[in-house]
Formats: structure tokens, C-alpha cells, sequence
């Protein structure tokens, strides 16, 4: 199409064109602009017939538009949250605290989806058949069984398979297992423990700065000064030194039984877990995929060279393979990690408390479905437009660094 | 390019030792030859036999247990729960016995259930049919007009002594069967009009299809089925009711033909531009273009993504529990309702899950014949 009208229409344009042979509609141009009127014309028709409608109907039933309930109380309780909330709170709030456990499940997920992801699409190029084979047979399964039924398949097996919490399974002192999901033993935090988070964020600060460095000094001299004493030496000693300057807490608090619950220590909700292993298994599957494409994809003669300077398996697959491989990954991966992301809003039907389960409850309790069904478009747009923009940074970072062959 | 081809061409796959040879014939040579294979294959060095070794611990772990559960201490026939209750017994299967007709059917009148049954298998058949090449054909328009008017005249009945059932009672493999091919086939021609619409250069249509596209991309499936399980009704004018079965295919088959389109997309740009010049100089339109130069050649180039996208949908209609339609995995669900038989979650899941994976792992595989197929001419 673009070849055609520009083609005729050009001319016509410059002032310079012959007498018009044929008739006035016949004109591309004149076309063109006629089929535009006439899908805008229809959009807006439609458009316009659907907000009529739904304003009448609204009228109709007496619910008011708007996003003013959003400061309303909520009155209805969600089983978890990250920040404070109380049934005291307002719809906003609910819905913020649902957003935020929406992105826990899913950063969590897409950091685990990777790693396992990962492993799995190297084990399927494995020259081991057995490692190959096993891996296929993950892949398969998990690919061809709608989402939504392992969901419903982990959360019953945690539901049901394990015990109540009385008789709760207690692999290690301190750590419980039961179908009121997981409790483990929990530093009583104070300032000494955010010191020593700060601690270890510094250290892989560092370390990923003495990477670069040795890598400039390896390049400027063929010398690689080590990085792994100090960098490890990091890791452990600056969250010990901040702790011990935060005044060493010790204080654990450990979960024990009271009545017919736990308490005290940290807890893995059994719809959060259920979420998490379903998602993060799924799509690591997909994952694998992926990464075995990739690794395919670069050209063998690349690993031959590498073999021929004498590197390692593990070093051809990680200096070689890899990085030539992640520009063809980065794309398709990043929209696997839009999908978990789309995904765990499947976390309704397990009754974990996400957006779209928050929003739910508001558009049932008020009745504002068109507000109500716009907040979870419109949030989960931006999440994804982030995703995209921070993936797609990280695409040209990488193209840049390797060049084009 | 096939594994072993792969193999034999990249040391990072292999190992370099001399590859074992074809040897033919006698019997202690081919014992030979299976040793050098497990060796080739499994030892062929100390990670790798240490990796061979954890996975056969694993599987030892794993397989023997399973196939005592799932059918040495199985139960396959009993018309109580109480034989699979006793110390021991492996999986229920008389749960799927007992519920199979519900599961399959849902909540379809018990004595009329032969009806969606032979649609489901006058379906299949057709579908069978239609993946065979030498019968691509254009009787396979008709075929499937025939087909399908069949199919939706069984499960509705109300014509030649059939009593008419109303959709609200389908469930099962039926419902799930009409959700994903009335979903992809509603989809298909608006993913086409979608592709051609984001490739034109007329900005007004180009900007619809573009903010369509990617709305309906950025956005979970269940949020479109809200949108259509709650808003339509609001959308209609009073007094006009739209029924959830519909409203429900309108939702998967908007959300289907976006992602239809991107893929579709994918075809009409790796067309050469020769094609469409070539078409230009003949002097066709627009559309005649399209259909006779473009859409045949591009169509082609996407059959594989398609069929991926036809396994997504047809996964993703899974999704219709949360707006309360009865389809398999509802059905499946449903079935533990009963407190009797609640305990056996796992034979549920997995009678549904066989089915699940029966249809998308031959579609997967079919896709894979096709690629193979198409490529056969082009192969360098």
C-alpha cells in the first residue's frame, strides 16, 4: 500500500502533474483520505454508542462514575499485604496494597523462571542423553498443560497433601511445613539488619566495579588481577562490620504453636507459594526455550574457536556461547517476563490476594465495573511498558557492547 | 537444523572421540556398539557420569513410587470412595470412573450426552482430516460448514425429536472445543485485517491498529473476559442481553486476534519487497494484491506461529472458570465438589491434564511436520 499512493500520489503533490486521466475517486490520494474519514467516522460512532449506552445504563441503576470511591472505605480484609492495611482503609489503598503483592509474585517469579529456566535450556543441549532427554519431558509437560490447572493441581496438593498445623512437618528446628503454609524462624528487625542489607547491596556494588576494572587491566595488560578473594572477602565482611556498628542485633523470633495456628516467625502463604511455584515452572519451561534458540543460534564455528583456543566447556558456554546468544534471547525472554506478569493474575482463582482479586472485590462491593476493570488495564500497561523500556535498555546495552559481526 | 546433525557438527556438543561407526551384523558387535553409546552418551566423562548418576537417583526416587501409586495400588473400578480410602491404596481411578461422564460433559443432560460426544467426535474427525495434506482442498470449506452446523444442530437440539438444551448447560471438552475454535476462527480474519491495518500508511488506520494491538497485548486475558463478562452488559442498550457463552468468545477472540495479528505481521514483513512491486507494476489494486500476491505467501511463511498461538488459546480458555463457564477445568474442579471423593484432587487434575496435553502436544508436533514441510522447497 505505502508503495502505491506515494507512488501517485507524489506527483500530483509537486504541482507539476499531468491532467488527471481518471476520475476524482479514483485518485489514490483522494482515496486514501476517504477510507481514513470512514474508520475514524465508524470507531467514533461506536465509541460514542457504547458510552451512551453504559451512561444510560449507569443512570439507570443508579451508580455514579467516577473515580471518587476510591477514598471510600473498603471494609473487606485481604489475607496478606505487604504494607499495612486494615479493613479501615480505603479502596486506594487495597488496591495498592494488591498491586504490590502482584509485583512480589512477579519479580520473584521472573528471578527464579530465569535461573531455572536457564539450566533447563542448557541441560537440553546437554551431550548427556539422559540430562537431555529428562529436560524435554519438563518442557513438554509443562508447555502443553494449561497454567490455571497446575495452579489449581499445587494448590490442592499443598491444601490437602499436607498436614494441619498440629501435626505440621518440621524438617528443620524452627521451620514448618503445613497446609497453613510455611513458617520459618525471622530476625526481629532493627537497625543493625537494614545496615546489613545496605552492607551487601555496597559489596555487589563493588565487586561488579572490580569486575570492569580487572577486565580493563586484563585487556591493557593480559593480566587478570583476582577478583574473587576480595570480591568474597566484600560479600562477607561489610554486612558483618555494618551489623556489628548497627549494635548486633541476635533476637530471632521462632514460630511456635499457639491454639490451632502458628505464631511469631515468618510466613509463605500457601496461595502465595502455590502462585510462585505454578508461575515460576510454567514459564521457566518457555525459558528454556528460549535459551536453547539462542544458544543454537550462534553460528558453530564460534564454539570451534573457542575449543581451539583451548577453553573449557564451561568457559566456551559462558565467554563464548552466551553472550552472542543474549541478543537473540533478551527479546523473546522479555516477553515471557510480560507474561508471568499478565500471568499471576491468575492469582484469583486461588484467592491470593493480587490486583485484579482487589479490584474484584471493589467492582462487587460498589458496582463501578468500568472504573474498576480501567484501573487494572491501566496498571497493568504501565507495568508492562515498564518492563519493555527496562528490557529494551538492557538490549541495546548488550548490543552495543558486543557490535555487530 | 535436527539434533543429531547439530551434534555431529558442533565439538561443544559432542565429545571428540571417533564417532562410533555404523557397523553392521553380528551380535556381539552391536552389544559393542551399546556399550559405546552408553559411554558416548552417559561416562563419557566424570561430570557428566556424575550427572547421569544424580539423574538416575532421581528418577529412582520418582518412578518407582509413581507407578506403584498410579498402577500397581491403583483402584480402578468401585462404586464408593470407601475402597480407596483403605491404608496403601495408590491413585482412585474409579473417582474418574464415576465421574467421567462429568467431567467430559459437565452439566449436559445425563440421557442426551451422546450428542456433544458425537459433535466431539465428528470434530475431531474433520480436524483429523484437515491436517492430512493430500486433502487440502477447497472441500474443506463446505466440509467444515457442514461439520460445524452439525455440531452446534446435536448439542442444541430442539430439531428431529432432539429436546433443545440450552447453552448454559454445555460444559466440559465440548465447551472448551467451541470457546477455542469459535475464538480462533472469530479471530483469525480481524488478526488479518489488524496485520494489514498496523503495515498501511494511512496514519488514522494505522494508529487504531497499532493502539488496539497493543492494548489488548499489555493486558492479562482475564481482564479482557472482566471487561466482557461485566461491561458488556453495560455497552447494549437496555433490555438487550447478550449470553455469557457469546460474551465470552467475544472477550478470548478480541484478545486471540491481537496477538494472531503480531504474528501474522511477522509474515507480511518478511515478504520481499520485490512482490509487492512486481504486483504494483501489474497494475492490481490494493486488495487484489493482498489477496492474490500477499496474504498467500505470507500466511504461509506464519503457519508455525499461528498453531503456537491456536495452543496458547486454546490453553488460555481454561480461563473461563473465573467468569463462571463450565469447561473442562471447571468441570474437573467440580467434580471434587462432591465431599465424598474431595481427597482425590490429584486423579481430577490429572484425567484433565491427559486431555489438556493430548490435543496441545499434537498440535505442537503437527506445527513442527509443517515447518518441516513448508521448508522442504526453500531448504538450502
Amino acid at each position: 500500500m505505502a508503495d502505491h499512493s506515494s507512488a501517485r500520489g507524489a506527483p500530483a503533490a509537486k504541482g507539476s502533474a499531468p491532467p488527471r486521466k481518471t476520475s476524482f475517486l479514483n485518485d489514490q490520494r483522494v482515496r486514501g483520505v476517504l477510507y481514513q474519514i470512514l474508520t475514524i467516522g465508524a470507531v467514533v460512532a461506536v465509541g460514542w454508542y457504547l458510552v451512551h449506552n453504559t451512561l444510560t445504563n449507569l443512570a439507570a441503576r443508579d451508580i455514579a462514575t467516577g473515580f471518587g470511591f476510591l477514598d471510600r472505605e473498603a471494609g473487606f480484609d485481604i489475607s496478606e499485604s505487604v504494607i499495612e492495611y486494615s479493613p479501615a482503609d480505603t479502596y486506594g489503598r487495597v488496591l495498592l496494597a494488591g498491586l504490590l503483592n502482584t509485583l512480589k509474585v512477579s519479580i520473584i517469579g521472573i528471578v527464579l523462571a530465569t535461573l531455572i529456566g536457564t539450566i533447563i535450556g542448557i541441560a537440553r543441549l546437554s551431550n548427556n542423553w539422559l540430562v537431555a532427554k529428562l529436560s524435554s519431558v519438563y518442557v513438554e509437560a509443562m508447555r502443553n498443560v494449561p497454567l490455571l490447572l497446575q495452579l489449581f493441581f499445587w494448590y490442592a496438593i499443598i491444601g490437602v497433601a499436607l498436614p494441619h498445623p498440629r501435626e505440621a512437618l518440621e524438617p528443620v528446628e524452627g521451620w514448618f511445613l503445613s497446609n497453613r503454609g510455611f513458617r520459618f524462624p525471622y530476625p526481629v528487625w532493627e537497625t543493625g539488619w537494614t545496615l546489613a542489607v545496605i552492607g551487601l547491596v555496597l559489596a555487589a556494588v563493588i565487586t561488579w566495579w572490580l569486575n570492569k576494572r580487572a577486565a580493563r587491566i586484563q585487556g591493557e595488560t593480559g593480566r587478570r588481577p583476582n577478583v574473587l578473594i576480595p570480591g568474597i572477602a566484600l560479600f562477607i565482611g561489610l554486612p558483618v562490620i555494618l551489623w556489628a556498628l548497627g549494635g548486633a542485633p541476635t533476637a530471632i523470633d521462632v514460630p511456635e504453636m499457639a491454639g490451632f495456628n502458628f505464631r511469631g516467625g515468618a510466613s509463605v502463604s500457601p496461595e502465595f507459594a502455590a502462585l510462585l511455584l505454578g508461575l515460576t515452572l510454567y514459564t521457566a519451561a518457555f525459558i528454556a526455550e528460549i535459551v536453547r534458540g539462542g544458544i543454537l543460534s550462534v553460528h558453530y564455528g564460534q564454539t570451534e574457536a573457542a575449543v581451539a583456543l583451548g577453553l573449557k566447556r564451561g568457559l566456551v558456554m559462558r565467554l563464548v556461547l552466551l553472550p552472542q546468544a543474549l541478543r537473540v534471547i533478551i527479546p523473546p525472554l522479555t516477553s515471557q517476563y510480560l507474561n508471568l506478569t499478565k500471568n499471576s493474575s491468575l492469582a484469583i482463582a486461588i484467592g491470593y490476594p493480587d490486583l485484579v482479586a482487589t479490584a474484584n472485590t471493589s467492582i462487587n462491593q460498589t458496582g463501578q465495573a468500568v472504573e474498576g476493570v480501567a484501573i487494572i488495564m491501566a496498571t497493568y500497561l504501565t507495568v508492562s511498558l515498564s518492563i519493555s523500556a527496562f528490557m529494551n535498555w538492557y538490549n541495546s546495552y548488550i548490543a552495543l557492547r558486543g557490535g555487530r559481526s | 537444523m535436527r539434533q543429531e546433525e547439530r551434534d555431529a557438527r558442533n565439538p561443544a556438543y559432542t565429545h571428540i572421540e571417533e564417532p562410533d561407526e555404523p557397523t553392521a551384523g553380528h551380535p556381539t558387535q552391536r552389544v559393542w556398539d551399546m556399550l559405546g553409546w552408553t559411554k558416548k552418551h552417559l561416562f563419557s566423562s566424570i561430570p557428566n557420569t556424575i550427572a547421569t548418576l544424580v539423574c538416575l537417583y532421581l528418577l529412582w526416587l520418582i518412578i518407582p513410587p509413581f507407578l506403584d501409586w498410579a498402577f500397581l495400588s491403583a483402584i480402578w473400578s468401585s462404586d464408593t470412595p470407601d475402597a480407596c480410602k483403605v491404608d496403601g491404596a495408590g491413585a482412585c481411578w474409579a473417582f474418574v470412573e464415576q465421574k467421567h461422564r462429568f467431567i467430559l460433559f459437565g452439566l449436559y443432560p445425563f440421557d442426551e450426552q451422546w450428542r456433544p460426544m458425537t459433535a466431539v467426535v465428528l470434530f475431531i474427525a474433520a480436524l483429523a482430516a484437515s491436517c492430512y495434506p493430500p486433502f487440502w482442498s477447497k472441500w474443506l470449506i463446505p466440509l467444515w460448514a457442514v461439520v460445524l452446523t452439525v455440531c452446534g444442530v446435536l448439542m442444541y437440539g430442539g430439531v428431529f425429536g432432539m429436546t433443545y438444551v440450552d447453552n448454559t448447560q454445555w460444559g466440559g471438552v465440548p465447551l472448551t472445543l467451541i470457546l477455542s475454535v469459535t475464538g480462533i476462527g472469530l479471530a483469525f480474519p480481524l488478526a488479518v485485517l489488524l496485520a494489514l491495518g498496523r503495515r498501511s500508511n494511512l496514519p488514522a488506520i494505522k494508529t487504531i491498529c497499532v493502539t488496539f494491538i497493543e492494548l489488548i497485548r499489555g493486558v492479562p486475558l482475564i481482564s479482557v473476559l472482566f471487561m466482557a463478562s461485566i461491561m458488556f452488559p453495560l455497552f447494549m442498550p437496555e433490555g438487550v442481553t447478550v449470553d455469557k457463552l457469546l460474551r465470552a468468545i467475544v472477550g478470548i477472540m478480541l484478545f486471540t486476534s491481537a496477538y494472531l495479528a503480531e504474528a501474522i505481521r511477522g509474515g507480511l514483513q518478511s515478504l520481499p519487497r520485490g512482490q509487492y512491486e512486481a504486483a504494483d507494476s501489474l497494475g492490481l489494486s490494493y486488495w487484489q494484491k493482498t489477496r492474490l500476491i500477499v496474504l498467500p505467501q505470507a500466511l504461509r511463511i506464519v503457519i508455525p506461529p499461528l498453531v503456537n498461538q491456536f495452543i496458547s488459546t486454546f490453553k488460555d480458555t481454561s480461563l473461563v472458570i473465573i467468569i463462571g463457564l463450565f469447561d473442562l477445568l471447571t468441570s474437573a474442579k467440580t467434580a471434587l465438589a462432591d465431599p465424598e471423593w474431595r481427597q482425590f484432587y490429584a486423579e481430577s487434575y490429572i484425567f484433565a491434564a491427559i486431555l489438556y496435553f493430548s490435543f496441545a502436544f499434537f498440535m505442537s508436533r503437527y506445527s513442527q511436520f509443517l515447518e518441516r514441510r513448508l521448508n522442504a522447497g526453500t531448504r538450502r
